[in-house]
C-alpha cells in the first residue's frame, strides 16, 4: 500500500513510531514516557496561595515535572507541523463506512476534518450536547487519568509494555468506560 | 543530568534539595501518590525532550489518532486502525525496554533506566484506582474522543475549542486532588 504523507499514516507505521518513544524517553533521561502526569504538573504550577492547593499538588512541580512540560509543549507543535506541512487529515472521510453509518444515524453531519464540527466548537459549548461531550469529557479525563494513576501513555503504553498487572486492569476499565459511553451515553445523548 | 548547571539551575538545584531526594537513589519509583523526586533537566536535555515530543506530535495528527471519528471506530470494533496502532506501539515499546534491560544501558545523562513499577494500593478492593479511575478515564476518552496526549496535538492543530477541554481536565485533575484523600486506592 503505497501512501503519501498526507493520507492517513497506516498503523504500521504510526504505531511503532509512536512506540519508539518510550525507549528514546528512558534513554535520554531515564524517563517514563506518561503525558498525563503533565496536568498534575500544571496545577502544581497555577499561580493561587499555597494555602488553596490542596497536598498532591504541593510538590517542586519544576523539578519533577519540567522534561515532561517541555516533551508536551513538543507535542503541540508537532501538531502545529503537521497541520502546516503536510496538511489536516480527513479524517472523517476515512473512517470505515460501518463507523459513518452509525454516527449518521446518531444525527452526526459533518465529515471533515479530525473532529465532527457539528458537536465541538466554541459554539457547542453553549448546547448541553456540547457541554457534556467537551467539558464533561474533559473533566473526566482528567479525573480519571489521576485517580488511575496514567492515561493510554502510561498505562496502555509504558505499562502493558512492562507487563505491569494494574495497567492491564486500567486499560480494561478504559475500555468499559468507551463502551458505556459508545453504547449507552451517546445514543441518549444524540438521539 | 548537566554536571555544571549554570545561573538559575545551581540556585534552584541547591535551594531545592532535600531528604526525599535520597529516594530516587535508591531506585525506589515514586508512586503517583508521592512526591516526585528528579534531578533538574539540562537545557540540551530539554531540547531533546522538546524534539521526541514534536516528532509525536506529527505522528498524533497524521495517523489520525487524535480524532474522534478514529475514537469511534475503536470503542465500536470497526477498524483495525486504532488497535494496530496501540497494539504494535507496545510491542516495539517492551521489545525496546527488554533490550535496554538485558543490555544494561544507562541513560544520555546518567539517570537509572526503569519503569516505576505500579502499586496495587492499600483498597480493601485491590486496585480500585486502576478500575475505577480507568473506567471514568474511558468514559472522558470516548465523550472528548482524545486523551492528554491528542488534547495538546489537537490544540496545536489549530482546533481551538480544545482549550476548553484542556481547562476541564485540570479542572478535573484538581477535584480529584482535593478529593483523593477520600477515595479508594
Amino acid at each position: 500500500m503505497l501512501e503519501s504523507l498526507s493520507g492517513p499514516w497506516p498503523w504500521y507505521v504510526a504505531g511503532p513510531l509512536i512506540g519508539l518513544v518510550v525507549p528514546f524517553l528512558l534513554l535520554l533521561g531515564g524517563k517514563v514516557f506518561g503525558i498525563s502526569s503533565n496536568l498534575r504538573h500544571m496545577c502544581a504550577a497555577a499561580p493561587t496561595p499555597e494555602s488553596w492547593k490542596p497536598a498532591f499538588l504541593n510538590y517542586e512541580w519544576k523539578r519533577a515535572g519540567i522534561w515532561n512540560l517541555t516533551f508536551v509543549l513538543g507535542i503541540f507543535l508537532g501538531g502545529f507541523l503537521a497541520v502546516q506541512l503536510i496538511g489536516m487529515p480527513d479524517a472523517g472521510s476515512h473512517i470505515s463506512e460501518a463507523t459513518r453509518a452509525d454516527l449518521q444515524a446518531l444525527g452526526v453531519q459533518e465529515f471533515s476534518g479530525l473532529l465532527p464540527a457539528d458537536l465541538f466548537s466554541w459554539g457547542s459549548l453553549l448546547s448541553p450536547v456540547g457541554l457534556v461531550l467537551i467539558v464533561g469529557g474533559g473533566f473526566l479525563v482528567g479525573f480519571g487519568a489521576r485517580y488511575a494513576g496514567g492515561c493510554t501513555s502510561g498505562h496502555a503504553i509504558s505499562g502493558i509494555a512492562d507487563l505491569q498487572l494494574p495497567s492491564l486492569v486500567a486499560v480494561i476499565g478504559f475500555f468499559a468506560g468507551g463502551l458505556l459511553v459508545t453504547f449507552g451515553l451517546l445514543p441518549l445523548l444524540l438521539g | 543530568m548537566n554536571p555544571m548547571p549554570t545561573g538559575d539551575h545551581v540556585m534552584k538545584h541547591q535551594s531545592t534539595r532535600s531528604p526525599a531526594e535520597a529516594g530516587s537513589a535508591t531506585g525506589r519509583a515514586p508512586s503517583a501518590g508521592t512526591t516526585p523526586a528528579e534531578p533538574q533537566s539540562s537545557p540540551l536535555a530539554l531540547l531533546g525532550y522538546l524534539l521526541i515530543g514534536t516528532y509525536l506530535g506529527v505522528i498524533f495528527v497524521q495517523s489520525e489518532v487524535v480524532s474522534w471519528f478514529r475514537i469511534q471506530e475503536m470503542f465500536r470494533f470497526q477498524s483495525f486502525h486504532m488497535y494496530g496502532i496501540i497494539g504494535s506501539a507496545v510491542v516495539v515499546a517492551a521489545l525496546s525496554v527488554q533490550v535496554i534491560k538485558r543490555l544494561g544501558m544507562e541513560s544520555a545523562t546518567g539517570e537509572p533506566l526503569q519503569l516505576n513499577p505500579k502499586e496495587w494500593g492499600d483498597s480493601r478492593v485491590p486496585g480500585a484506582r486502576y478500575w475505577i479511575g480507568g473506567t471514568l478515564f474511558g468514559v472522558g476518552w470516548a465523550l472528548l474522543g482524545a486523551c492528554p496526549g491528542p488534547i495538546f496535538a489537537l490544540l496545536g492543530s489549530g482546533i481551538t475549542v480544545m482549550a476548553a477541554a484542556l481547562l476541564s481536565a485540570l479542572a478535573g485533575t484538581w477535584a480529584y486532588s482535593v478529593l483523593r484523600p477520600h477515595l479508594p486506592h
